[in-house]
């Protein structure tokens, strides 16, 4: 029950993007891909979701080519939530949610009803993600915070085995994005895997149970949290020295203190 | 649901004053009669009102389908270029004064359709990406837009000069049963595709990656796009020549009423474009003028203060 990738290299416009990347995500626990802008870590995300496909190298999903799945096999079980938030009309939120169900339903489902295991699913994913006050609100009447919650309902409402976030953090005040770390968490105890692109390395450091370092289209490190996030590859990674400290109760606090040339 | 049944009993009754409406006024108890009055209606109006209604459903749910694929509320089906390449085949066949059959110059537009479909499909290539397929759209149509210029100021004869200009003014009258034959198969199966197109439009809601982690086939629904909106608007502009505006304004007053969900947008178009056409349609019969208005013209006269409606409505809720 696990993604493997093996040396996957991609090169868009002449410009290469990934050099022979290689590794091994788990289900059940949440990953954490860093890096500066532009290392790549956007495009491996495409690439692990199926949506692009590399020039060479190979995604395996449960040792079977990611390739050789249907789009809806594959939307079944790979959710994703893309780096950019677009919601293009005004739909209810619940109606939002509910296209998360879609791979789930026959083409003419609009025109035979929703199953209620599909009620089901969205009112849960609504739940975990503190949208339901919401529900039957417009959608773009909404907060941006608020906006970022409901894409990433839509994304659990499918109930995918393998949650992939570019940035869900972003846009979220602390509070919701302390929800949205520990929502992401039960997602991933509950036994799907998890793999976010973060920039916040304290929330990094708390949330991952694996952590990616990418530097310049190849990883840099890879391995649990406490190894692989030191000062040193951080500095290597993205070019600032850091203060890693930590609070009362023991967790990491990471800031980045100057540029390190 | 309502809103269909609502929308579709105020087309039946459109439809049912559309038979009556016109120079003579012909009730309900004379339409069966069996003489001359019967034959205006069930030989000239009905067929007539069958044509706007096809015409109107056509070109109000390819509206519809346009602007939830492009995202772009102000998206109209004659961007893709699809009217102007069947009107460039109709002008041809007005061109070379081909009037032996009455099936020629709609057998011509059809034709421009097709050939402009295919020309949009290959343009676009197969990436079903939608800034190239925009693209190959608006070079098609300004393209076949010049031809049918170009065929205007070269025509043999000022009468036939004068004639196409006339028809690509778009209208309904002399229409026979043999323009809804000919037209309704394929207006059908082009709306048939755009239904199959609804959830993946509902899912691009979300943007093109978004949709396409959801298991949206882009490539497949760029083909049921081309070909549900080009047969669509292929075969309206084939039986009534050019009529603009109901594919942009319809799904403009529809989607308030549907909550904006571009699938359920689809079916409440095409019924209030068809009831659009019908009313307009039967409007521009009963005015009092020595000949009569041409719909093209009335829908762009109905058409242009809606935008300004429209705007003046935007500019409150901009400021």
């Amino acid at each position: 029950m696990d993604i493997r990738f093996n040396a996957l290299s991609l090169t868009l416009r002449g410009r290469p993007i990934l050099h022979a990347v290689s590794g091994h995500l788990q289900k059940g626990k949440v990953t954490v891909i860093l890096g500066a802008n532009g290392a790549g870590k956007s495009t491996l995300l495409s690439c692990l979701s199926g949506l692009r496909a590399p020039d060479s190298g190979l995604v395996l999903l449960d040792d079977q080519p990611l390739a050789d799945l249907t789009s809806i096999v594959r939307a079944r079980r790979i959710g994703l939530l893309p780096q950019q938030a677009d919601i293009h009309w005004d739909i209810n939120v619940r109606a939002l949610v509910a296209l998360g169900r879609l791979p789930h339903q026959g083409r003419w489902s609009k025109w035979g009803g929703k199953s209620a295991g599909d009620d089901a699913a969205i009112e849960k994913a609504m739940a975990q993600t503190d949208c339901t006050q919401f529900a039957d609100r417009k959608a773009l009447r909404l907060s941006g915070g608020e906006q970022a919650r409901v894409l990433l309902a839509r994304v659990l409402a499918g109930e995918p085995d393998w949650v992939l976030a570019d940035e869900p953090l972003a846009n979220l005040d602390p509070a919701h994005q302390m929800d949205a770390v520990s929502c992401l968490k039960d997602v991933a105890r509950g036994g799907a895997g998890v793999v976010l692109v973060l920039h916040d390395l304290t929330q990094a450091a708390r949330v991952a149970d694996h952590v990616i370092i990418m530097k310049q289209g190849r990883i840099q490190a890879a391995g649990r949290c406490s190894v692989v996030m030191t000062p040193d590859q951080l500095a290597d990674a993205f070019g600032v020295s850091v203060h890693i400290g930590s609070d009362d109760s023991g967790a990491p606090i990471i800031t980045p203190i100057s540029r390190s040339g | 649901m309502r809103l269909n049944f609502g929308l579709g009993i105020a087309l039946i009754i459109a439809l049912l004053a559309s038979l009556m409406a016109g120079r003579t006024w012909i009730p309900f108890d004379q339409w069966l009669s069996g003489d001359l009055r019967s034959m205006i209606v069930m030989e000239l109006r009905l067929p007539r009102a069958c044509i706007g209604a096809l015409v109107g459903a056509a070109l109000g749910m390819a509206g519809a389908a346009m602007q939830g694929y492009l995202r772009n509320p102000l998206a109209d089906p004659g961007l893709f270029g699809i009217s102007s390449s069947a009107a460039l085949g109709a002008v041809t066949s007005l061109y070379f004064g081909y009037t032996v059959s009455a099936y020629l110059l709609p057998v011509f537009a059809l034709m421009g359709a097709g050939l402009g479909m295919t020309a949009l499909a290959l343009l676009a290539g197969r990436s079903g990406s939608l800034i190239l397929f925009t693209l190959a759209g608006v070079i098609l149509s300004s393209l076949t837009g010049s031809l049918t210029s170009l065929m205007i100021s070269l025509a043999p004869t000022p009468f036939a000069t004068a004639e196409i200009i006339t028809w690509l003014m778009g209208a309904l009258m002399d229409r026979s049963w043999q323009d809804v034959w000919l037209a309704f198969p394929f207006i059908t199966l082009g709306m048939g595709l755009l239904l199959m197109a609804g959830r993946n439009l509902d899912a691009l809601t979300l943007g093109e990656n978004a949709a396409r982690s959801l298991g949206v086939n882009m490539v497949r629904l760029q083909w049921l796009i081309v070909l549900g909106v080009g047969l669509c608007v292929g075969s309206s502009v084939a039986v009534a020549g050019i009529i603009g505006f109901v594919g942009l304004v319809v799904p403009h007053l529809v989607r308030p009423l549907v909550g904006h969900q571009p699938s359920a947008l689809l079916i409440p178009s095409a019924l209030a474009g068809a009831l659009l056409i019908v009313l307009a349609d039967s409007f521009v019969r009963i005015l009092p003028s020595t000949s009569e208005l041409r719909l093209g013209i009335a829908m762009a006269v109905l058409g242009a203060p809606f935008f300004m409606l429209l705007l003046f409505k935007m500019r409150r809720e901009v400021a």
